[in-house]
């Protein structure tokens, strides 16, 4: 059954992709979700046996990749309480945005080549979520990653697409590194890369040193380090997250798959797989609780002034993922991957809502622009606002669990670690934040009116290659009336919508509750000492509050100042421009890269290429001997002997060289 | 035959094609077409031929098969043939490589196309040569020699800079195999020879851009191999005191070549250029790798000389694609190319992804396995290296991107078409090859896997050899 999970998105990437020029959208369309729907519905049949029922797991070895000496990798299929969390996550998801793609994307020409990248990403991802070892994770994380470039660079018209795929793939590619020389430090230290072979390994090396890179350090330390900046690259870290914003120009379905429910997860999903290690490097764990925190609060400010819908919603996402890692880097792995889950339905149900709102609008992405949609699209509003609470954690829908759990575990960690406690200030406070944005979000598109004379913007749109194939074009927006999306897309809305308000209603005691042994049967490792998951239910009442509290807060805030006093807004970023426009800039972190990393490398390049090659190595070296030479075979040439002469030559000169030396060499 | 066995056969086998070749006379339609026939149907048979050898080939033994021996110049010297896990995926290599030369050249070459098959067949004969001879003179002989063909088919056939390039080209190669016959005739382990391949690159990115497509594929997927062959046949075994001495020095240069180059390869305008300055920094995973001395960089190091032989191949055969329709390499000259080419976009992006090392292609094996091992063998070594995949990314990408993406404005690219028959035909086996061999690699593992073993054995006992020697001074 697991073969069937992993490959059938594989074959219909290879239907759709090879032939999908035959056999038509249509049959594209139909064979890849359908495909996708039984992975569906298998995964949950996985979900059951192995996480809520008895079943151990296992991991079916497909075949030998390669063997070199102590290296010995295979491709496998592993399946465990984590590997089935995921495959629900993946596949349920996967499969509803492939329904809702056949919707929001009926206009495009390409859709055919549109379904396939969305079935090779289903498929990479499976293999990374299955991976019994590092480097069939490493070959899942570059997959999905190529699938995430092929996505955001799909409408490969727009130049600001096709500059965000190449971000997004250059930015991961500097986690890989990290997440590389991970793999080669553990293969070093274990001569193993099989996970039940490297983890077995772990005791024993706890508090090995070793001499790395000229310093002594603490061996497990640094291979956590290292393999968890892998994790700041896939999911978009403080430092490594310039790219996940950007990727927002590839189509809104994506968006909700990749860029939100699945992919950027893969981080979290890797520590989490990764436990043995992280429980073996104390101070790497409190560098990941310190980069989520860090994120958490970061991403959640610039979130606050952003008018672009899906930007809000990437930034949120950003920020969520930093709550994810601040769970695992206080040592509740199990939280960290429970918001993972509950996180997956409400953050795609928030993608696919903004999705119809800009399917409503006609590509329209800008929040300026909107307003009192909530009467023409009512049941996009009803989708949102259910994702929305979810998002800001109303009391028991499912965000309520999985978020405010982090925060008690990160209060009751930070009485043994001040980062700890720095992760606890900063997720309350974003905890503010974000419901401060997300209700933004709403107030501004649902709430008040449509501007008469929509803001100009200058940020690319959401929008279909062709202009004139799906017939209204920009100038025209404001005169359709919005309207609802066709079923394909409600359902799926639907669908998400009862995940974010049920998922952690139900599953929280089998995640971190009381049926948490049972249901993980050791797929998390934890560290004899580390009983996090208790002392977080002793924690003072006002600290469980908090972040209620704070959500209390901002979407209080956020009424006054969108509903109940519009235009309060523009005044408060007139009275403090500076801030404003730090937030709108976020931070100013893709000037200072392109400043420090982008234009040196070109400009390195080009000193190297015409001062280095041209002038040095050339010039004084072999090629001022070229230019010598090259003036006697002009001669030669005149004299139509021939390059063969000059070959004869140079010979010769060799000979003379080789009997000079051994004469000289005699002498000795 | 003579007395010869069936290695001779597959070296000497385009020589029967380079014979009914000087048979043909004129210049009309029927006799090209004829050469033309001739010569892919003569790499053809010989490809067939060494895959008979690779049949009979025992992949557990290190030990040199399908050995010839004939007396030759008296005494000293022998005509002496073989081939072991080292050459034997070499000589796959080339004579399969090969067809897709000359299939590239198929219209692409319109002057002198007699000599021009004749130059290509007796360079296989050479290539072939240089990787099954067992006697070091021999082995100079055939290496030396292809510099002529390939020095003729630059010169020849090449670009409009093509004579600048091939004197370039002819010149360092000649300083660096001229360096190299004096160490072997004085068996001395001077690791100064080592600078032939890596430092002096700059002969490369000049001699690939002027050479005709074929040309290019041909030097990047097998003339470029030869230096690296020469470490694992002659430096590292022969002078194992000096490969221990000079690792760091190759170390130095190799990280330098895959940094330096891929910055260079950044701001490149020509997308040949480009791709030449990308097999220089792949090539210094290549030395790296075979320095390291253990089983994972080595093997790592022989894989990404195969693969890259399939994927530069590869790379060079695309960029011939477009030369041949547009006539300009200039990277500005293209863009949008998707939009008619889908099919071209496919295998472009599928080869620039191999190229920059994404797992499930060959060139992911290739890179891991080398960095596995220099990290074993020295982490900072490893780590500027692996800087290498964030740099590959970005130029290759960065190239994909003007060439491909965008929208389709410019004039004179409105008519052109996608991949001929006869194109898809060149690509289909290199793209079924580069996903074969990167998700099942263990064919070519297995094969160097023995050869590997005995070299890193007898290197480990020589060391310790000269070490207890030097304790008991």
């Amino acid at each position: 059954m697991i073969y069937a999970i992993v490959f059938l998105p594989l074959v219909g990437f290879l239907i759709a992709g090879a032939f999908g020029r035959w056999i038509g959208a249509r049959a594209s369309e139909l064979v890849t979700t359908g495909l996708l729907m039984i992975c569906a519905v298998l995964s949950w049949v996985v979900f059951f046996d192995v996480a809520l029922g008895h079943d151990h797991g296992y991991a079916p070895i497909v075949g030998n990749w390669m063997t070199v000496g102590a290296l010995k990798v295979d491709w496998a299929l592993r399946v465990d309480t984590l590997t089935a969390v995921m495959l629900v996550v993946v596949n349920t998801v996967s499969s509803l945005v492939h329904l809702y793609s056949i919707g929001y994307m009926h206009e495009d020409p390409h859709r055919p080549r549109f379904f396939a990248y969305l079935s090779l990403f289903t498929f990479a991802m499976l293999m990374l979520v299955t991976a019994d070892n590092l480097v069939q994770m490493f070959f899942g994380w570059e997959g999905v990653g190529l699938a995430s470039y092929l996505l955001i660079g799909f409408w490969y018209q727009k130049p600001s697409a096709n500059a965000a795929a190449i971000k997004a793939f250059v930015v991961n590619r500097v986690g890989d590194f990290g997440f590389a020389l991970g793999i080669f430090l553990v293969f070093q230290l274990t001569k193993s890369l099989g996970f039940e072979e490297v983890f077995a390994a772990m005791p024993g090396l706890d508090g090995k040193t070793i001499h790395l890179f000229g310093m002594d350090v603490d061996a497990l330390t640094m291979a956590a380090f290292l393999l968890f900046i892998g994790a700041m690259g896939k999911s978009a870290q403080f430092f490594l997250h310039t790219w996940l914003p950007d990727a927002m120009e590839g189509p809104t379905p994506v968006s909700a798959l990749i860029h939100a429910a699945t992919m950027v997860t893969a981080g979290v999903f890797m520590v989490a797989r990764l436990s043995p290690i992280f429980e073996h490097a104390p101070a790497a764990l409190e560098f990941v609780t310190l980069i989520g925190a860090a994120t958490a609060f970061f991403a959640a400010t610039v979130g606050l002034v952003q008018n672009d819908i899906k930007r809000v919603i990437a930034y949120s996402t950003c920020s969520q993922l930093g709550y994810m890692f601040v769970a695992e880097g206080v040592g509740a792995y199990s939280l960290g991957i429970f918001h993972l889950f509950t996180h997956a339905f409400f953050k795609a149900l928030l993608f696919l809502g903004a999705g119809s709102v800009i399917h409503a609008m006609h590509h329209e992405q800008d929040m300026r622009n909107m307003g009192g949609l909530r009467k023409d699209i009512p049941f996009t509003f009803a989708m949102m606002t259910i994702g929305t609470l979810a998002l800001t954690g109303f009391p028991y829908t499912a965000g309520y669990f999985s978020k405010d759990g982090i925060i008690e575990a990160a209060f009751a960690a930070g009485e043994h670690h001040t980062t700890a406690m720095i992760g606890f200030v900063a997720t309350v406070v974003a905890a503010g934040l974000t419901s401060y944005y997300s209700w933004r979000l709403v107030f501004m598109t649902f709430f008040g009116h449509r501007p008469a004379h929509p803001v100009a913007v200058n940020h690319s749109h959401d929008e279909p290659a062709t202009e004139d194939e799906h017939g209204h074009g920009h100038d025209d927006h404001g005169h359709h009336a919005p309207h609802e999306s066709p079923l394909a897309m409600l359902v799926p809305l639907a669908v998400l919508a009862i995940g974010a308000l049920g998922a952690g209603y139900v599953f929280e005691p089998d995640f971190a509750g009381h049926a948490y042994a049972e249901f993980w049967k050791g797929a998390l490792y934890t560290g004899a000492h580390n009983e996090i998951l208790h002392e977080m239910h002793a924690i003072p009442q006002w600290a469980g509050y908090a972040p209620t509290a704070m959500m209390v807060l901002g979407f209080l805030v956020s009424l006054y100042v969108y509903v109940l006093k519009p235009g309060s807004a523009p005044a408060l970023a007139g009275a403090f421009p500076r801030l404003y426009q730090f937030l709108l800039n976020k931070w100013y972190f893709d000037e200072l890269y392109d400043f420090l990393f982008v234009r040196p490398a070109f400009a390195i390049g080009r000193l190297f290429w015409k001062g280095g090659d041209g002038a040095i190595i050339d010039g004084l070296g072999p090629d001022g001997v070229a230019a010598r030479v090259a003036d006697g075979a002009r001669l030669a040439v005149r004299l139509q002997t021939g390059y063969v002469y000059h070959y004869a030559f140079a010979m010769l000169i060799g000979v003379a060289a080789v009997v000079t030396y051994f004469v000289a060499g005699g002498l000795r | 035959m003579f007395g010869f066995g069936i290695l001779s056969g597959v070296i000497f086998l385009p020589f029967v094609g380079v014979a009914f070749l000087l048979t043909q006379k004129g210049d009309d339609e029927a006799s090209l077409r004829n050469i033309r026939w001739a010569t892919l149907a003569t790499t053809i048979a010989t490809f067939a031929l060494s895959l008979f050898v690779w049949s009979g080939f025992d992949t557990t033994s290190a030990a040199f098969q399908f050995v010839e021996e004939k007396n030759w110049l008296g005494s000293g010297l022998v005509y002496k043939m073989g081939v072991d896990g080292f050459s034997m995926p070499f000589v796959l290599l080339t004579t399969f490589l090969m067809p897709f030369a000359i299939l590239a050249s198929w219209t692409s070459v319109e002057k002198r196309v007699k000599e021009y098959m004749i130059a290509f067949l007796v360079l296989e004969t050479l290539m072939v040569g240089v990787f099954c001879a067992l006697d070091l003179v021999l082995f100079y002989l055939f290496f030396e020699g292809g510099l002529i063909p390939m020095f003729l088919i630059i010169g020849i056939w090449g670009g409009k800079r093509r004579v600048y390039a091939s004197f370039k080209f002819f010149l360092y190669t000649l300083v660096g195999s001229l360096l190299m016959l004096v160490a072997i005739l004085a068996m001395y382990g001077k690791a100064g020879t080592t600078d032939i391949t890596v430092l002096v690159h700059t002969w490369l990115p000049d001699a690939h851009v002027e050479a005709p497509t074929a040309g290019s594929v041909i030097l990047a997927a097998i003339l470029l191999k030869m230096g690296g062959y020469g470490f694992i046949r002659f430096s590292l075994p022969m002078f194992p005191d000096a490969s221990t001495h000079f690792a760091p020095f190759v170390y130095a240069l190799s990280v330098i070549a895959i940094v330096y180059t891929s910055l260079v390869a950044l701001v490149q305008e020509d997308i040949k250029k480009l791709i030449a300055y990308s097999s220089v920094a792949h090539m210094g995973y290549v030395t790296m790798g075979l320095f390291t001395l253990n089983a994972q960089g080595m093997q790592g190091a022989i894989f990404q000389m195969i693969s890259h032989g399939l994927v530069a191949g590869a790379l060079f055969l695309c960029v011939g694609v477009i030369y041949d329709r547009m006539h300009t390499r200039e990277i500005a000259a293209y863009g949008g190319l998707v939009n008619r080419m889908p099919i071209y976009a496919f295998v472009f992006m599928l080869f620039t992804m191999a190229n920059v090392g994404l797992p499930g292609t060959t060139g992911f094996i290739g890179e891991f396995l080398s960095l596995a091992g220099a990290f074993q063998a020295n982490s900072w070594v490893a780590l500027i290296a692996t800087s290498g995949v964030i740099f590959s990314a970005a130029y290759a990408l960065y190239l994909y991107r003007r060439v491909i993406f965008g929208a389709l404005d410019k004039a004179s690219l409105m008519s052109i078409a996608d991949l001929t028959p006869r194109e898809i035909a060149i690509f289909a086996p290199l793209v079924l090859l580069t996903i074969y061999y990167g998700v099942q690699p263990q064919p070519i593992l297995s094969a160097t896997q023995a050869s590997v073993d005995n070299l890193i054995q007898t290197h480990t006992a020589l060391i310790d050899a000269i070490k207890l020697a030097a304790a008991g001074q």
